[in-house]
């Protein structure tokens, strides 16, 4: 087949689906029905959409409605789940939050039943209208930029047509019409670097495999997001899957492979079975398989279900796992780009990178390119969570200064308390303080400020988290999930976690804060992946800007935040408790309080787990729930009767 | 015969089963034992040493594959399986204090089963779904914002639905006969 040959192959038959698409969307939506969209991925389905879906699904057909209900995924607006739009004529699409059950009634009768829109459910119209507040005045919106996350929540994810509707595989369209190096050249133009973490450039990983003398190629997409604390990946396959499964497409007709993997993580089932169903749809279409857009070009996809490693995130341990041994990491060289999987040429590239891929391809490479600042081109998705008002995806330009992600996005710490730190890059990366705030966020940026992209996870910390407690959590982390393969890795990190662990007891001393530094560095040169490499990061960034914590817990064996269990105790205040009142002891998971002589509650420390419901159980009004650190400062309990003991802990 | 040696019959008698419904020379060791433990919600140690003489492997090289990932787990899960989310977002809202409200509830570590098999209570590194934090997975069903005393609320619930399943049991004629025996 000649290339002019093949170019009008291929443009006839993506016409010809876009076309059929299009008019089968069309009369399927009858575009003047009501159309009600739940959002329905992982995160909304554990706040209960799946129940709002079904009360939704149950009023249309009680009142014989006319109305369509569609589930799509996550639009990243993950505070207000369960999450709705509304599309109906007269009105622009409007984004109802926190829509439980009840309120869907309400909305289904109110709105679609009597044209009242429901203002005090709504978060915002989707469109600009004289009495809808649109969503992008929000101060949220105006710093965003929606490129990678931009349908999600908006397609059906089961529903090629839907995403063809918003111009999915036009990218591949136009690429099957270009030679696979004039693919690679357009992504090198856009700067395109690999978003898993690293920050690899793209093109050099695809134009190696391309060089390779072995004509069997493989694409694998990186679907093991095991940074705790980072979702984008589950989101983008859950909620528009097809834009990975055409930037993979992209990448093997540019390098020539015949055959590609999506590894999800086994945590995922949602996304693994979207995922499958994205890959069974796009093979009917004639999108993937053989002879794909009638291109005379193969490419066979198939999904890879891991088995909960974190280590497996770093591409030779992938490998590995796949290959049906354990997830242990090599040395490199080779790159996968030389001897990959099977021992073939492979490319791995993360679940944002492929669909990125397909923005550039899609929308050309300056468009592309246009967005970001410094050396750092595109977009980024942080997972926000933690202690920030408006948790959930957040997709900004590089460049984008972390202050305006936490306060002018995230919309601030909650209950007024104060910021302390906020973590990004998950166990690999670091805690920065409010003065490092300015930093912009790219791959460079972050890592002179002690931090890294790592997968885009960031959490929030505000005065009540524990910074040497965070070291040890992110600690316990990596200790755990070592392969065990490089000796500083296994027993470096194990020696580390019990330094900090002694020194969350207050049993740490000054000399063993030396000893972390210079464990740490051995740890670093002598692990073979980023997991030990990058392991001591989160003490280190920690010890540099959080010293007083630490000499806090050695010195004074106290925690100023009121959170290592071994250093402080709840205390009900005497003169505060309410005589008449209750309230924490019913909320006591473990029965731990009891009353005294005078109705004055009082917490049997042997009993209390130290979970704090009696603190927030405690009406606001009398506050006698208190954080006691050092326990030297602990008040006498007085003695506890007898007759008055809870028959306690049958274990 | 006891019924341990039985148990092992029927494992290597539904291993054959589950061997030849996957191609076992072309599937990945992994995938393979997800199917295995997808089965019987566990590995069975019979059948490791099925799958290792269909890999044409050692016993021991699977038990080591098995043994490294955690998703593997080497004895029967509980009926409804807790997992309790330990990720990062999790953590700092207080994940650790309602896993030890499990552990007290339940009279079990992580790791472990309740003696009637109801429960099992593990951790998990992270759901993803980080924006709810603190998470719980019970069965399929995923919690989130939870609370030191949501964990009653689930337990009951729980609780209700078994005990709506055994009247409905001893109800239905045909397993009358069953539940008498128990």
């Amino acid at each position: 087949m000649t290339t002019s040959d093949r170019d009008a192959r291929v443009e006839k038959a993506y016409s010809l689906l876009r076309e059929v698409s299009l008019a089968r969307y069309k009369s399927d939506s009858k575009d003047d029905l009501p159309v009600i969209k739940v959002g329905t991925a992982t995160c909304g389905r554990a706040a209960g959409a799946l129940e709002t879906l079904k009360a939704i699904r149950e009023e249309i057909e009680a009142r014989d409605m006319p109305g369509r209900v569609l589930e799509v995924g996550c639009n990243g607006h993950c505070y207000a789940e369960p999450l709705v739009t509304i599309h109906k004529e007269g009105w622009p699409p409007i984004l109802y939050g926190s829509v439980k059950p009840g309120v869907a009634k309400v909305l289904v009768q109110r709105f679609l039943g009597e044209d009242d829109p429901c203002f005090e459910y709504l978060l915002g119209g989707l469109e600009p209208h004289e009495l809808v507040p649109a969503l992008e005045d929000f101060p949220r919106s105006a710093h965003e930029h929606r490129s990678l996350l931009k349908h999600c929540g908006v397609i059906d994810p089961d529903d090629l047509d839907s995403a063809i509707r918003v111009g999915a595989y036009g990218g591949l369209a136009r690429a099957l019409r270009m030679d696979p190096e004039e693919v690679i050249e357009e992504i090198r133009r856009s700067e395109l670097k690999g978003l898993g973490g690293a920050g690899y450039e793209t093109w050099r990983k695809w134009q190696a495999c391309r060089q390779s003398s072995e004509p069997e190629r493989i694409v694998i997409c990186n679907a093991d997001e095991g940074d705790p604390g980072a979702f984008m990946d589950r989101s983008l396959l859950e909620g528009d899957p097809h834009s990975v499964l055409e930037g993979m497409t992209i990448c093997a007709w540019a390098v020539g492979a015949s055959r590609g993997t999506v590894y999800v993580r086994a945590e995922y089932p949602l996304a693994v079975e979207k995922a499958r169903e994205a890959i069974a749809r796009a093979e009917e279409a004639g999108l993937l398989g053989e002879n794909i857009l009638a291109s005379g070009f193969d490419f066979h996809l198939e999904v890879f279900q891991a088995a909960g490693a974190f280590v497996c995130g770093e591409e030779t341990a992938l490998m590995a796992s796949i290959e049906g041994r354990r997830g242990m990491p090599r040395i490199r060289p080779p790159f996968p780009a030389d001897r990959g999987l099977h021992g073939k040429p492979t490319v791995i590239n993360n679940v944002k990178t492929f669909a990125s891929v397909q923005r550039i391809l899609g929308q050309g490479w300056e468009a592309f390119a246009r967005l970001g600042s410094g050396s750092t081109r595109g977009t980024t998705v942080f997972a926000l969570a933690g202690k920030v008002q408006n948790t959930g995806l957040v997709e900004v330009p590089m460049g984008t200064p972390l202050r305006q992600l936490v306060f002018e996005i995230g919309g601030g710490i909650p209950e007024g308390k104060l910021f302390k730190a906020v973590q990004i890059g998950g166990p690999s990366g670091g805690c920065l303080p409010e003065s490092l705030l300015d930093t912009p966020i790219g791959f460079k940026a972050l890592r002179e400020a002690g931090a890294m992209m790592g997968s885009g996870g960031m959490v929030v910390l505000d005065e009540d988290n524990c910074m040497v407690e965070t070291a040890r959590f992110f600690l316990d982390f990596t200790q755990k999930e070592s392969c065990g393969k490089c000796t500083f890795c296994r027993l470096g990190t194990q020696q580390m976690l019990v330094i900090l662990e002694d020194i969350c007891r207050g049993e740490g001393s000054m000399e063993q804060l030396d000893l972390l530094a210079s464990l740490a560095e051995d740890i670093r040169l002598g692990s073979l992946c980023n997991l030990g490499k990058t392991a001591p990061n989160p003490i280190l960034t920690t010890i540099r800007h959080f010293r007083d914590e630490y000499e806090a817990h050695i010195l004074e064996k106290k925690c100023p935040a009121k959170v290592c269990t071994a250093l402080m105790s709840y205390y009900i205040l005497p003169d505060k408790c309410e005589r008449s009142c209750d309230a924490c002891v019913g909320s006591c998971p473990t029965e731990a309080i009891w009353v005294n002589a005078k109705r004055i509650k009082v917490i049997d420390q042997a009993l209390c787990i130290q979970c704090g419901a009696c603190l927030d159980a405690c009406p606001p009004q009398y506050k006698a729930v208190v954080k006691i650190s050092p326990l030297a400062d602990l008040p006498d309990l007085g003695e506890q009767p007898e007759e008055s003991k809870q028959p306690n802990g049958e274990k | 015969m006891s019924d341990k040696a039985e148990d092992e019959l029927d494992i290597l008698e539904e291993m054959k089963g589950i061997l030849e419904s996957t191609n076992s020379d072309g599937t990945s060791l992994v995938t393979l034992l997800q199917a295995v433990q997808s089965h019987f919600g566990y590995l069975p140690r019979e059948a490791m040493i099925e799958v290792a003489r269909a890999k044409g492997e050692s016993p021991a090289a699977v038990f080591g594959v098995a043994s490294f990932y955690n998703q593997f787990r080497m004895i029967p899960p509980g009926k409804h399986p807790v997992k309790m989310c330990m990720g990062t977002a999790c953590h700092i809202k207080g994940g650790n204090a309602i896993l030890k409200v499990w552990e007290t509830k339940l009279g079990i570590g992580e790791g472990e089963v309740t003696e009637d098999r109801l429960y099992s209570l593990d951790r998990v590194a992270c759901v993803g779904c980080c924006a709810m934090a603190p998470v719980a997975v019970v069965g399929e069903e995923v919690y989130g914002n939870m609370m030191p005393t949501t964990v009653d609320g689930i337990m009951l619930a729980v609780e209700l639905a078994e005990k709506r399943d055994r009247e409905q049991e001893e109800q239905g004629p045909e397993n009358r006969e069953e539940a008498a025996q128990e």
